[in-house]
């Protein structure tokens, strides 16, 4: 890690660019974009997620264990998620034989 | 202030002492990312399962103040990294003003998140005996609204408890007895306040954006 982190000027323009984010997927979500508005959210959300992790977290420039220390919870949050909605969106693929039971 | 410290028992040197400081706050985080991840999977599956009325019910919340309201953690935590990074500099004074803005950003933050609680009690969209919601079905945009209040308090909890860390480092700021080799405290701090934020960044769209994009105009 370095001695003072990173510069003004980075915070400054990570924290621009966090607030043009905001202001995109605000304006987005009055658009009509039929799923991919869900899509371009969530993604705006994990950009806007990226930059707080790396830049004022100071991620970026930390030590390997640092980074395999923030990358378990959301490593172990992924498997929740990925078996879940692997489960819950395939659910109407197999309503013939599981009949409509939500 | 630039009088040398010695590392605490267990440490060989300071910074060995500040690293297991950091390893620690992120073992922390860890287990908050999937405590507050379970919570949002649980949402999202309701969501999944009930998606007219979840839309219907989301857009009920007050976009205007949320945004305004993300706007606002956001500063904070810009503010926040300005006082991690003044306080590796051992500036005193820097240290404690950057904390007392994010601190007031923060106490902000509640107002308006407050402020909205209000306005949806008013609308009858507090999930308990009063609730209505026509044009839905009350039990689906029940559950919706279940879920904002357990979503928003549980942050809002968490916003609290960050304010409560950064006032008793500002005092200590003050007091002088933060000193620059001390100064990984306002970090670990900040490494919380940042994620108080991150979590805030997941919550926003997925409640207060996704239903504004209705699939029939």
């Amino acid at each position: 890690m370095g001695d003072d982190g990173p510069r003004v000027r980075t915070y400054l323009l990570v924290y621009v660019l966090l607030l043009g984010l905001l202001g995109a997927t605000t304006g987005l979500a009055f658009l009509d974009l039929g799923g991919a508005g869900a899509a371009a959210a969530l993604l705006i959300a994990a950009m806007k997620a990226l930059l707080v992790l790396l830049f004022f977290m100071h991620l970026r420039g930390s030590p390997r264990l640092v980074w395999l220390f923030a990358g378990v919870g959301f490593y172990w949050l992924a498997i929740l998620v990925s078996l879940s909605l692997s489960d819950l969106l395939t659910r109407p693929w197999f309503s013939s034989v599981l009949g409509s039971r939500p | 202030m630039n009088a040398s410290f010695p590392p605490t028992e267990p440490y060989a040197t300071l910074e060995e002492q500040r690293d297991s400081a950091t390893l620690g706050m992120w073992v922390f985080l860890s287990a908050e990312v999937v405590f507050f991840g379970a919570l949002l999977l649980s949402f999202v599956s309701y969501r999944i399962s009930y998606p007219r009325d979840f839309d219907v019910a989301s857009r009920q919340t007050k976009v205007a103040l949320g945004t305004l309201n993300t706007g606002v953690l956001l500063t904070s935590s810009l503010f926040m990294a300005l006082a991690v990074r003044a306080a590796r500099k051992g500036e005193r004074r820097g240290t404690i003003g950057w904390i007392l803005g994010t601190m007031s950003l923060g106490f902000g933050f509640l107002a308006i998140k407050a402020a909205e609680y209000v306005l949806e009690i008013q609308d009858q969209l507090f999930p308990g005996p009063h609730f209505y919601l026509p044009g839905a079905d009350p039990g689906h945009a029940r559950l919706f609204f279940l879920c904002y209040f357990i979503l928003t308090s549980v942050h809002a909890l968490h916003v609290t408890i960050g304010l409560g860390l950064l006032g008793v480092l500002a005092v200590r700021a003050a007091w002088g007895s933060l000193c620059r080799e001390k100064g990984h405290q306002v970090e670990i701090a900040g490494l919380y306040w940042h994620f108080v934020d991150l979590v805030w960044i997941f919550l926003f769209p997925l409640l207060y954006l996704l239903g504004r994009h209705p699939p029939h105009g």
